[in-house]
């Protein structure tokens, strides 16, 4: 057991490195571009470029600028931005990170219950009109970009409908931390909540409804049916306990992506300074040494939502346990 | 056997299922009828598409009700189990009826321990606290032949092996201590040798527990050794039945000649031909009124192609339009032993 | 654990053994065959398990005699049959065909042989593409092996449909079209198509009911009669062994513990497991229970045999020694082989 443990960790740092490493070789090691030049950014003087390539040593080998590249980014923090002069990145991902983690864990409780509250109730009432309603409902939800969808909803809470009692409540776009205004907090992100669950409770809930009505032609389910179980008692203990293995995969595959700066749209949107804004303006920007950390960032976020997912797996699936 | 005198726990009359599919309603089970008496073990035999197993489903109303229509009368100790309410059928189901499944493999949900399973099903029926629920699991694994049930029953099915795991369903199947017991193929899936624990370990349960047991197979082996009556399933009507013993020894319909012909026999002299029946069993759709075994059948004529008689001959009975003594002569020449390599 | 000490295998091969003093040199051979299998292996070094499917095993099959391959699951003969026609490599021992080492031989060297060694499965429809009609599968193998060309083509596969007993204008058919008996009666046209000389044939009758197995059963008697074939018949029924092999062979966790005529060795085995799988057999043609032998518990896992024999740990007549010697797979008459410390008289 604490072998299995290990051998994750060591897997997870295997893959961070590899992921780091190879982020490396592309910004800073393509053949036939000056790095240092790319790092001083549009315009800038000799003199600067000149000392960046002895900062970093890019006068010396490979190995060795990786090095000084990941001590300055992680040891010492004090990898600046040049493009935005004095910016630091692991202080501005850091300032970003909350933004974006309030936004997708808010959306992803309302994914996971609504996805269930869909999937079973289609699948209980299968091959009805009401399943039928809920799946095009949930078309409709995957299929409805999420930018026209924040934006819609903007039109209608900030600008058409703001001033009736339905939405006066919604506060102007804008992120308030948690920590010194809750309650401002909650008002902020609940509309862009929505809108970021809406694609998902859509997959969750069509994804789930085919695993429960796949599960209802298991033996197991007729045993159980058999033994004189109650219906819901049947679905609750025996089909979806079942059926969440694969959701559960689905679940930390996208929440993992999602952290990690995927829900860019949703922040452009309402206006939230979050990681994916800020991937996407070093982008925009070229600034090299911000998007390293970005990448790093999201690839934590992913390799660590992924370990997370084989613990629950551990915890839901018996037959994991042993192997 | 003293069984005949017992009273009749189930009686099937005229049981019909019907399932709609996209040419209409196709009919899996004609007119079936049979009775089980307590403590009495009937086996229903057939090959697969003869509707065995959807009779037994519906038995239990564990058929869709969405697509399945069953009509005709079953009686369970005397009430009409077809119209229950599905609350007063579930009181049934796991408390006076239990169900072994063919496949222990799947029969079992792969992400609970036994005992939680054999709790569960205790705890549907009975007011008991879940730590006595435990403990009567572990008696009943014990019931059943598992060696250490102290431990066994916090093992997960997948721990355990296939004949393990076929005890642990028949311990579950028993643990609300059943009248009757209905196995669905339950040594298929075994190996021989398993095999022949498990129907050593039913025959002694219906001893110790007085369980009645519908047993369905399509191996005819299995019926000779545990079954006190049989009753033969072809294309969705039971086309012979009787006690097991008269069966074996003089069997009604010519597809009962067919199958005791089509099974190689394992002591004396080696036939040089199997006396295969040509043709293959139809699919549901594809029956008509008149006998299902006629295109199949040596001696079919025109009258088979209205509804077979039902001809009963002392405790045997059998769906054919051959009287005696034409069909013992028949017969004779079916099953002569002429063909020994 | 190693289950067994692999001495030297030309020494540790037990004589071949003969059908009768006439039989002809053998169609296929193998000595001290091994085929291992790793299982459970992780990235932690030295984590995978070797489970020995096929354990040491030396057999003949001579030409035009059927030998019957039984055993329970976990017996290892269906790996022990596609070793023998080397859809396996082989870990151990030797296998030779007409005399000709084919241990080892890779896919060109194989050409010739899989013309006259063919096998056969027991789900027939896993190995025919839905999307191909009857008449292009069996073409295609005709043309692969250039057996026909041109108009000769369409009268073999008439021949075929003949020969399996289906329609001809079954040709024109999809795969999905057919009962299971009729389309294991398409896989058997199909091995037949190269006009072989060995079958080998996996447990090709235990999916279909009784009515139709024994229609192919018989199929099975009159091919090999009209055709000259060989067949090493692999199967879990015994009763239906019985019923088409002149000689079998007894498995148990990748050994053969028993081999001999047919007749003989059903009327009297001589190994203790051979006797209790024949009486666990329920029979409905004798009725009224002989006396059967219940052996206790199951197969162990053949990743972790017992030592000493096998079969030690279930065997009612274990003694001391069988816990701790494998026995060897040895003559005790002209016909039978047996590998116990104690056969039965």
């Amino acid at each position: 057991m604490v072998f299995a443990v290990l051998q994750r960790l060591g897997q997870m740092l295997f893959v961070m490195v590899g992921i780091s490493a190879l982020v490396f070789l592309i910004f800073f090691a393509t053949p036939g571009s000056d790095p240092a030049a790319r790092l001083a950014g549009r315009n800038a003087s000799p003199e600067t470029v000149e000392a960046i390539r002895k900062d970093f040593g890019f006068d010396r080998p490979l190995p060795v600028q990786y090095v000084i590249m990941m001590n300055r980014l992680f040891v010492t923090q004090d990898l600046t931005s040049f493009v935005n002069r004095g910016l630091r990145i692991v202080p501005a991902v850091a300032q970003a990170a909350p933004v974006t983690l309030s936004l997708v864990a808010g959306a992803a409780v309302l994914w996971v219950i609504g996805g269930i509250l869909v999937g079973v109730v289609a699948a209980l009432a299968r091959d009805t009109l009401l399943d039928r309603g809920l799946m095009v409902l949930a078309l409709i939800g995957v299929s409805m970009p999420v930018y026209w969808l924040g934006e819609v909803m903007n039109l209608i809470t900030q600008s058409r409908f703001h001033d009736t009692i339905f939405f006066s409540w919604v506060p102007s776009l804008g992120y308030k931390p948690l920590l010194t205004d809750p309650w401002g907090w909650f008002k902020t992100l609940i509309i862009p909540w929505f809108t970021l669950a809406a694609l998902y409770i859509g997959i969750y809930g069509r994804v789930l409804r085919a695993n429960l009505v796949e599960a209802y032609q298991e033996d197991f389910i007729r045993t159980a049916r058999a033994k004189g179980l109650s219906p819901a008692r049947v679905m609750v203990r025996h089909a979806l306990r079942t059926s969440l293995i694969p959701f559960v995969t689905m679940f930390g595959l996208d929440f993992g992506v999602l952290v990690g700066g995927s829900a860019l749209l949703t922040e452009v949107v309402f206006g939230l300074n979050g990681v994916g804004r800020l991937t996407y303006q070093a982008l925009l920007n070229l600034d090299l040494p911000m998007v390293l950390g970005t990448v790093m960032y999201a690839s934590f976020f992913v390799v660590v939502a992924n370990a997370l997912v084989d613990v629950v797996y551990v915890l839901i699936d018996p037959r994991v346990r042993e192997s | 056997m003293t069984s005949a005198e017992k009273p009749i726990l189930l009686d099937v009359n005229g049981l019909t299922v019907s399932f709609a599919t996209d040419r209409g309603m196709v009919r899996a089970v004609r007119d079936v009828s049979f009775s089980v008496r307590e403590g009495e073990i009937l086996s229903i035999v057939g090959e697969s598409g003869s509707g065995k197993s959807v009779t037994l489903l519906s038995l239990l109303g564990l058929h869709d009700r969405k697509t399945t229509r069953v009509e005709g009368m079953v009686s369970f100790r005397g009430r009409g189990i077809l119209d229950l309410s599905p609350g007063e059928l579930r009181s049934i189901r796991g408390r006076e009826i239990g169900l072994i499944s063919q496949d222990p493999m799947t029969a079992l949900n792969p992400v609970y321990t036994i005992g939680w399973q054999i709790a569960e099903q205790i705890r549907a029926h009975e007011k008991i606290s879940a730590r006595a629920a435990r403990k009567r699991a572990v008696e009943l694994l014990g019931e059943v032949g598992l060696s250490n049930p102290q431990e066994a029953v916090d093992r997960y099915p997948h721990q355990l092996s296939g004949g393990m795991r076929q005890r642990a369903v028949i311990a579950m199947a028993l643990s609300c201590n059943p009248a009757l017991l209905v196995a669905d193929e339950p040594t298929t899936a075994l190996d021989v040798t398993v095999q022949a624990q498990v129907l050593d370990l039913l025959l002694r349960l219906r001893k110790d527990f007085g369980s009645a047991i519908i047993l369905i197979t399509h191996d005819m082996g299995v019926v000779s050794e545990v079954a006190d009556r049989v009753a033969v399933m072809y294309a969705g009507r039971i086309v012979e039945r009787g006690e097991t013993e008269a069966m074996f020894a003089s069997p009604l319909h010519p597809y009962s000649w067919g199958l005791m012909g089509s099974i190689p026999p394992l002591t004396g002299p080696r036939l040089a031909r199997l006396k295969s029946i040509p043709g293959m069993p139809p699919t549901p759709d594809r029956i008509g009124e008149g006998c299902g075994f006629a295109p199949r059948c040596a001696f079919a004529r025109s009258a088979c192609l209205e509804r077979p008689p039902l001809r009963k001959i002392g405790t045997q009975a059998a769906l054919c339009i051959l009287e005696e003594p034409e069909r013992a002569a028949l017969r004779r020449t079916v099953l002569s032993a002429e063909e020994f390599a | 654990m190693m289950p067994s000490d692999r001495s030297n295998p030309v020494s540790a091969a037990p004589e071949a053994f003969g059908l009768s003093p006439s039989s002809p040199a053998p169609l296929m051979s193998a000595r001290s065959l091994v085929k291992t299998f790793t299982v459970g292996r992780t990235m932690k070094p030295g984590s995978g398990r070797t489970l020995h499917a096929v354990d040491n095993i030396s057999l003949d099959v001579f030409p035009a005699e059927t030998l019957g391959l039984v055993g329970e699951s976990g017996s290892g003969k269906s790996t022990l049959g596609r070793c023998l026609t080397r859809l396996y490599d082989i870990n151990g021992g030797t296998l030779s065909f007409e005399g000709t080492d084919i241990t080892k031989a890779d896919a060109r060297a194989l050409k010739p042989v899989r013309r006259k060694v063919q096998m056969i499965f027991q789900d027939p429809s896993a190995s025919l593409n839905p999307r191909r009609r009857v008449r292009d599968v069996l073409a295609e193998v005709l043309k692969v092996h250039r057996i026909r060309e041109g108009a000769g083509i369409e009268d073999r596969l008439g021949e075929l449909m003949d020969l399996v007993g289906l329609r001809r204008e079954y040709l024109d058919r999809y795969p999905h079209e057919f009962s299971g008996g009729q389309r294991q009666r398409i896989g058997i046209a199909r091995a037949l198509a190269v006009e072989p000389k060995l079958i080998v044939a996996d447990e090709p009758v235990s999916a279909l009911d009784v009515s139709v197995q024994a229609q192919i059963v018989n199929l099975f008697s009159d091919l090999r009669e009209r055709l000259d074939l060989t067949y090493v018949f692999i199967a879990h029924d015994l009763a239906v062994v019985r019923q088409v092999s002149s000689r079998v062979a007894v498995m148990y966790l990748g050994s053969i513990v028993e081999t001999g005529e047919t007749d003989a060795l059903y009327a009297r085995p001589s190994h203790p497991y051979t006797q209790a799988l024949l009486s666990a057999i329920p029979q409905p043609h004798n009725r009224g229970r002989r006396d059967r032998i219940l052996l206790s518990g199951e197969i162990p896992s053949p990743l972790d045999p017992p030592a000493g024999c096998k079969f030690s740990t279930r065997c009612p007549q274990a003694q001391d020694i069988c816990r701790q010697v494998r026995p060897v797979l040895s003559a005790i008459s002209a016909e039978r082989q047996v590998a116990c410390h104690f056969p039965l008289g």
